[in-house]
């Protein structure tokens, strides 16, 4: 930071204008919004876009290098080829090649006197009469894939109730946030502000994200082993059992019996064991699904699902067990675990899925296999380590803070390798964006995947916590990961597949709908409660009086409902959307069977 | 040797062994030295009616907007006089009972102000009582909830003896012939509320707040608070608009009205400081003060008296710093009698 701010101000020292003013205002008063903070931003961020783009080139070129000695391989083993070859082959191969050169098309393969045949099927998508003027029509997914119907029933189903748990979450947190406007809405005790919050948080977690994961992941896992899941009972105890312990957990949380309060671990035990045991089942079937795979190497998906399923359990039990969680090694473990259920879980589950939905929508494989397993290992050192970043300034010791903070910096070299390759992967397929909204999903994803977790390393810097802890910044940091990343990366992946195995495509208008009205509403969500959070911890910093901070947060409060309302709603389109994929499929599927089928191949 | 690409086995033993180790050296080793933390010597344990408050206090999850620790960070000292320790969790912070763990006392947001001083800070059972009921009857900002489950309707005729009768403005209840009863539960929650006081430390010496200004740096954390310039207003905001208004205009049926009060503009201001330091409870119409002494200095006393002689329409001479000092040393000779 002091280096930066030497680099500045000899910046400055061109600039003239610039230079008196610092001078003249030496007062420390207004430091946020002193040009040395501001352009100490700016000019991280410039480095950092120079140092991406340097580090891209690089990456390029050092690739290219790569490609080369491939190619002169490949030379080497062409030119022995034909000196090796029979007199006879090459004479043949030269006649056709002839041939070749003098072939021409005739003028009416698709028309003119004769009818219009096409013979290689070429043409995918005919459109006689386009309807629609406000909207683009996009293309429609043109292949389906032979899966086993009892995945497709697995799939549809996770999803579908994760589907549920995502409206119902959201409603209840749209409530919640409605309570901020309108703290006399209701006088109930399993309705009130304390009880309900642990109920939306949870319900989203383990009931939406979860689910809808798992199913996906059953998916990957079967396909990418080129094998049919290992068991399909176990499949549907986990499925059970998950949603058992959302209901189980929701009513307990309403009647006021929870854990103790500390973040994703409201669950009092008993019903967090459900929820643990599904976990292993699921861990064990997965595990046993790639383990009978046909195909000899492990893709990266499954290295990244296969992980945050272990690294999940033993959190699960690590946050749970009682033995060192008296005083403030409670908070040491709350700091773990409520970050690494976040980044062990969600984050890694997810990335897994992308790995696989990501370049098999684009027809084209991952941009760089070894990046991914960069991420993978860099993912698992330094995701751990940062879990104090949520207690900085607490009474927890400075030592363990500073560790916090420091691998949370270390988090940026995982981020930009996965984003670096997702975004490489769409690189030459930006046309994609105009032909369908699975990309857009991905797109938004991918960013938020950066942004999101970059804002969080730099929230972890002692210097920003002072303005940001304890304040909305949070909450709107939550959002931005929790619902930009994992929740766009979903529905990417569901808008991908789902199609594909019922064979049913939802209306684009409506799958447009959904997008933007998510992507608005989370922008304007997020963008409120940062600009309310950090006013409200400069109002704390000058000393006013702690009701001055409620005060002012009001017209904030007032756009997070806007937006939060605009999520909902775009959920309620999603719910829609899902029902017209997955109603009446197995009639739908007999039906157009006759449409191209693409070969179970990895 | 390992070949993570093509040995499943290798790969999820490795990530798991790694993660575990991880885990061990990151969070179980230290959470193990943090349990090792011992007491402050004197601190006293929660009593059984203050733990049984505890339990409503995790039951209602105040937890998710309250947080109860100070940082060591300048602007958190308005709510303890020193950063928290680990000590100070000793006796809060144990499991529950089987079925729950510690409670997660700490917190992660303050949409309302960090408690762990609130007994010190508000030591009036009417106050928090009547809060809890409907915060906006003392507090027309709040966007806390109103916890009315822990209150109950009688008929006056059929209040008790040992019931405990909340002063509620004609505004917030207006049923005729009906009281509002706090509840078991309410009463205990308040009982823990009120047992939540910063400790101080023996040898009194501990370590200081990161200040935020560079002025306040420069000048000593102690600096602004010995000179006279004392914001009386803001003084009164944090220490008494809780009662009595941000316009001084109390809460009717609650706590009494400052404009235009006989006490406050009276020439002499010697009653409105012993009220002050010592507490009142002669009007069976309000609610009961409590004694500000040990919290407020002379000098504090003296600004927040002269915020109110001169706020809305009182009109009343300033009060100095001697005037508080010579009635506390008077106070204090007479119990010494």
């Amino acid at each position: 930071m002091k280096k930066m701010k030497w680099v500045l101000l000899l910046l400055l020292g061109c600039m003239p204008q610039f230079a008196i003013s610092q001078n003249s205002s030496i007062s420390t008063e207004n430091w946020l919004s002193s040009p040395g903070i501001i352009g100490t931003f700016v000019l991280i961020a410039i480095v950092l876009f120079v140092a991406v783009i340097i580090l891209l080139v690089k990456l390029n070129s050092y690739i290219d290098t790569l490609k080369r000695k491939q190619h002169n391989k490949n030379k080497l083993a062409f030119d022995d080829e034909i000196i090796a070859m029979e007199e006879s082959d090459i004479d043949s191969i030269l006649e056709k090649r002839k041939a070749a050169f003098t072939y021409k098309l005739s003028g009416d393969e698709l028309g003119g006197e004769n009818g219009a045949v096409d013979e290689k099927g070429l043409v995918h998508h005919i459109e006689n009469k386009p309807s629609n003027a406000f909207f683009d029509e996009k293309k429609k997914t043109t292949l389906s894939l032979e899966t086993p119907e009892h995945l497709k029933k697995i799939v549809i189903y996770y999803v579908g109730t994760a589907a549920v748990w995502l409206i119902v979450g959201t409603l209840i947190g749209q409530y919640l946030g409605m309570k901020f406007l309108w703290p006399e809405m209701d006088h109930q005790s399993w309705l009130s502000f304390g009880r309900l919050r642990p109920v939306h948080t949870n319900m989203v977690f383990w009931g939406w994200s979860s689910l809808a994961m798992i199913g996906l992941g059953y998916f990957v896992i079967a396909r990418t082993s080129n094998t049919v899941i290992h068991s399909q009972k176990l499949a549907w105890y986990g499925w059970f059992l998950i949603n058992a312990t959302i209901i189980l957990g929701s009513l307990f949380l309403m009647a006021g019996i929870n854990n103790g309060g500390g973040e994703y671990r409201e669950y009092i035990w008993p019903v967090m064991l459900l929820f643990a045991i599904a976990l292993i089942i699921t861990f064990f079937n997965f595990y046993k699904t790639v383990a009978k795979r046909k195909i000899s190497e492990i893709y990266i998906s499954n290295w990244f699902i296969l992980a945050s399923l272990i690294w999940t359990i033993v959190l699960a039990i690590i946050g749970y067990l009682p033995f060192y969680q008296d005083g403030l090694g409670e908070t040491i473990i709350q700091g773990y675990y409520m970050h690494q259920g976040v980044g062990m879980w969600f984050m890694t589950f997810t990335l897994g899925l992308v790995y696989y939905f990501l370049p098999s929508s684009l027809n084209k494989p991952i941009y760089s296999y070894s990046l991914g397993v960069l991420a993978f290992w860099t993912q698992m050192l330094f995701y751990t380590m940062i879990g104090t970043h949520h207690f900085v300034f607490s009474p927890l010791p400075w030592w363990l803070q500073t560790v916090a903070i420091v691998f949370s910096a270390g988090m940026v070299i995982p981020v930009v390798a996965g984003t670096t390759n997702f975004l490489m992967t769409m690189r030459g397929s930006w046309n994609h964006i105009s032909k369908s909204y699975v990309l857009p999903f991905f797109l938004v994803g991918t960013l938020f995947y950066f942004v999101g977790s970059m804002q969080g390393t730099l929230q972890a810097f002692r210097f920003t916590n002072y303005v940001w802890h304890f304040t909305d910044f949070n909450v709107a940091h939550s959002h931005m990961t929790m619902y930009g990343i994992i929740a766009f990366f979903l529905w990417a992946s569901i808008y991908a597949i789902l199609p594909k195995i019922t064979g049913k495509e939802p209306p684009q208008v409506l799958v447009g709908a959904h997008f933007w009205m998510a992507f608005l509403g989370l922008f304007a969500y997020m963008v409120s409660l940062m600009a309310g959070g950090t006013y409200k911890g400069l109002s704390w910093i000058e000393g006013n009086a702690f009701i001055e901070s409620v005060i002012l947060m009001r017209p904030f409060w007032v756009w997070r409902a806007i937006g939060g309302s605009l999520m909902f709603i775009s959920h309620l389109v999603f719910a829609y959307n899902f029902y017209y994929m997955v109603k009446n499929y197995r009639k739908v599927d007999t039906q157009e069977r006759s449409k191209e089928v693409e070969e179970i191949t990895v | 040797m390992l070949n993570f690409h093509k040995e499943h086995k290798n790969l999820v033993l490795t990530a798991g062994v790694v993660f575990i180790a991880l885990s061990i050296m990151i969070a179980i080793l230290p959470a193990f030295q943090m349990q090792e933390t011992e007491p402050i010597p004197g601190q006293k344990p929660l009593s059984a009616n203050e733990r049984k408050g505890l339990r409503v206090y995790v039951a209602e999850n105040c937890m998710a907007c309250h947080t109860q620790q100070v940082r060591n960070i300048e602007m958190d000292n308005v709510w303890g006089s020193r950063p928290s320790i680990p000590s100070d969790y000793f006796f809060s912070k144990k499991r529950l009972d089987v079925w729950r763990q510690s409670p997660s006392l700490l917190g992660s947001e303050r949409t309302g102000p960090d408690l762990t001083n609130i007994g010190k800070r508000q030591p009036s059972e009417d106050w928090h009582l009547l809060h809890l009921y409907n915060p906006r009857a003392v507090v027309p900002e709040s966007v806390m909830p109103s916890y009315v489950w822990l209150f109950r309707e009688v008929d006056s005729t059929l209040v008790g003896k040992d019931d405990k009768t909340i002063a509620v403005p004609k505004e917030y209840f207006n049923k005729p012939g009906m009281k509002i009863v706090a509840t078991e539960d309410a009463l205990l929650l308040v009982e823990y509320i009120k047992s939540l006081q910063q400790m101080e430390l023996p040898g009194g010496k501990v370590n200081d707040f990161i200040p935020a200004l560079k002025k306040i740096q420069e000048e000593g954390m102690g600096g602004a608070i010995d000179s006279g310039g004392l914001n009386g207003e803001n003084l009164f905001k944090q220490t008494c608009a809780a009662c009595h208004q941000d316009n001084g205009k109390g809460v009717a049926g609650a706590f009494p009205p400052l404009a235009g009060s006989e006490i406050v503009n009276n020439e002499d201001p010697d009653l409105l400081i012993k009220i002050i330091l010592q507490g009142y409870d002669a009007r069976p119409d309000y609610g009961v003060m409590p004694p500000l002494g040990d919290q407020l200095t002379d000098a504090e006393i003296a600004a927040i008296t002269t915020h109110e002689r001169s706020s809305w329409g009182n009109d009343a001479p300033a009060v100095k710093e001697e005037d508080v000092r010579k009635i506390r040393e008077f106070i204090k000779s007479e119990l010494n009698q």
